[in-house]
């Protein structure tokens, strides 16, 4: 196992403390090209912030990192490995599902819509995935599934359904949710965007909680206060590429790009 | 100069007085009173011909509807439809799956399948599958080098009732392929993707996300279809399977009492329909908790108590 981490890590030039590892990578939906060559460095342990117009292909990004979206062209690793491709004699063979979902569970994922599982409660949804695909007894799963609920501050929801609960709550579920997978980056696309602003600042306190508690995070959001505070980097992305990227107070302060200037204006 | 905005409201009691005078008188509405006036007359025209006429012949009805043939009819309706909406769940079930894949083979067949028996007459399939030894005269089956393992000639396993399963479950399987890829249809697409997210393949996903969920939209339109299918399966008569229907036409073919033995069978036919959307009714409400609060009954029970005692007051 970590002798394809080295050989990619001698190969492609990944750091040694590499979680997320991309190179131009690109993707097109026929003629339309939404990634033109991104290239992006996440540390373990460090969160990146990725904000830009809609249409940026910020999420597209995202929902390349796990693999839910192929690349059109360039290499994705997380953890020094593929995810989806075993590297043989110069080729990128595609692994089996059973495999590709294995390597899928370590990179947890949170949605705009939360998209809790509305026929299961809360307990359900949390051990559902590590039941299933990571066969853990029921027993183990429920205790750790309990942790995971005090530590997002929803322990006396374990019974409810999700309809029964408020977009905030969801949301922090879906953390736990994607949490009981033992994940070693969480992936967030634009999690508090259908909140209403007085359940923003919970979500973003769990999610400070989780970065603070050294959790590789890469969230693609319009919380340019969360970038600012939280963030170790700040990306800004626009027309399929990163125009500018730094340390979050300097850029906030000082962009270099005016693109990058322009969109901080309208959303400051 | 603005307008003085009052701080607060106070209402003197000569007014609150006159509103509490007020009382509101209902619109008349002639026309539901005609109607109403209507539907009675006809409901007494109705129940006095059916008592009246000497042709209903009622002592008969009851006689027959216990009839020990009457019985057996009703047993092999009910043993059919539970069969056939079996199979037909089944079967429909892979089709709308193959109508949801991504592969435009198994979409295109899938859907020409629907096509095909969604499109052709029940009656006519079931007639064709009870000739089938006129196209196919036996079925064997032959491997190279190993030689012909079995041959069976079609009649002698294409007996009626066989032929009324494959028949109606392949017809009603067309439905309810439609039924099921719409149920899938209608779970929001986040709900696979999450699950993907969490590393669950494609299968589980179907099993234990995607399938479950589009019970709750599958299973009104499916109880519609068992109904159907109960009285679908009158059909059978044409090739002679021992059905209620079958029962019912021996029976007047000898004794001419034919709308007695009618009325039997359609008072059979009514009671399991009943039955069935009771049935139904249940079903419905175990799928569709996530749906609905804690203790639906009781909340909907205290919330049309409130508002009766609203009304009344």
């Amino acid at each position: 196992m970590s002798d394809v981490k080295d050989e990619n890590r001698a190969r492609f030039g990944v750091p040694a403390d590499s979680m997320v590892f991309a190179r131009g990578v690109r993707k097109s939906y026929g003629p339309l090209e939404v990634l033109k060559g991104v290239d992006l460095d996440v540390p373990v342990g460090s969160v990146a912030c990725i904000i830009g117009p809609s249409g940026s292909g910020k999420s597209t990004f995202l929902r390349c990192i796990n693999h839910l979206e192929k690349l059109s062209a360039g290499i994705l690793l997380v953890d020094s490995q593929f995810v989806g491709y075993d590297l043989r004699d110069d080729k990128l063979y595609e692994v089996k599902d059973d495999l590709l979902c294995q390597r899928r569970a370590e990179t947890g994922m949170l949605f705009q819509s939360f998209n809790l599982f509305s026929h299961m409660t809360v307990m359900e949804n949390l051990i559902e995935a590590p039941m299933q695909v990571r066969r853990i007894p029921p027993d183990q799963a429920k205790a750790e599934a309990e942790i995971l609920l005090r530590r997002v501050g929803l322990l006396d929801k374990v019974d409810r359904y999700p309809r029964e609960l408020s977009g905030g709550q969801q949301q922090r579920v879906a953390i736990a949710r994607a949490m009981a997978m033992k994940p070693k980056v969480l992936l967030f696309d634009e999690p508090t965007s259908a909140l209403d602003p007085e359940l923003v600042g919970e979500v973003l306190q769990v999610m400070r909680d989780l970065a603070e508690s050294g959790m590789t995070m890469v969230v693609v959001t319009h919380e340019i206060g969360f970038a600012r505070e939280i963030g170790d980097q700040l990306v800004f992305m626009d027309g399929g590429v990163i125009i500018e990227r730094g340390a979050p107070r300097e850029m906030i302060a000082n962009p270099v790009s005016p693109r990058t200037r322009e969109f901080l204006s309208r959303v400051l | 100069m603005g307008v003085a905005h009052p701080t607060e409201i106070r209402i003197e009691p000569g007014v609150a007085e006159a509103v509490s005078r007020l009382t509101v008188v209902p619109q008349r509405r002639y026309g539901i009173w005609v109607g109403t006036a209507l539907a009675l007359f006809l409901a007494f025209l109705i129940i006095r011909a059916f008592a009246s006429n000497p042709a209903f012949a009622w002592p008969t009805v009851v006689g027959y509807l216990l009839h020990p043939s009457v019985m057996r009819g009703l047993g092999n309706t009910l043993m059919l439809t539970a069969v056939i909406m079996i199979l037909a769940i089944v079967v429909g079930t892979v089709i709308a799956i193959m109508r949801v894949s991504p592969s435009p083979v198994l979409r295109s067949f899938a859907g020409l399948y629907v096509w095909f028996f969604r499109g052709v007459p029940a009656l006519i399939q079931l007639i064709f599958w009870f000739n089938l030894s006129l196209l196919v005269r036996e079925v064997s089956l032959t491997i190279p080098f190993v030689g012909t393992l079995f041959s069976v000639r079609t009649n002698d396993f294409m007996t009626p009732f066989f032929s009324a399963v494959v028949a109606l479950s392949l017809c009603e399987a067309g439905y309810m392929a439609e039924i099921i890829r719409a149920g899938i249809k209608s779970v929001p697409s986040g709900q696979a993707e999450a699950a993907s997210a969490l590393g669950m393949p494609y299968r589980l996903i179907l099993k234990r996300i995607t399938l479950p969920q589009a019970m709750r939209f599958v299973l009104p339109p499916t109880g519609n279809e068992a109904i159907n299918l109960l009285k679908m399966t009158s059909l059978v008569t044409f090739i002679a399977v021992d059905d209620l229907f079958y029962s019912a036409q021996s029976i007047y073919a000898r004794t001419f009492e034919t709308i007695p033995l009618l009325i039997v069978v359609a008072f059979w036919y009514l009671a399991v329909v009943s039955v069935m959307s009771v049935g139904q009714h249940f079903l419905e409400r175990h799928f569709g908790r996530s749906d609905t609060r804690r203790d639906p009954m009781t909340m909907r029970f205290l919330r049309n108590f409130i508002s009766l005692r609203g009304i009344s007051r």
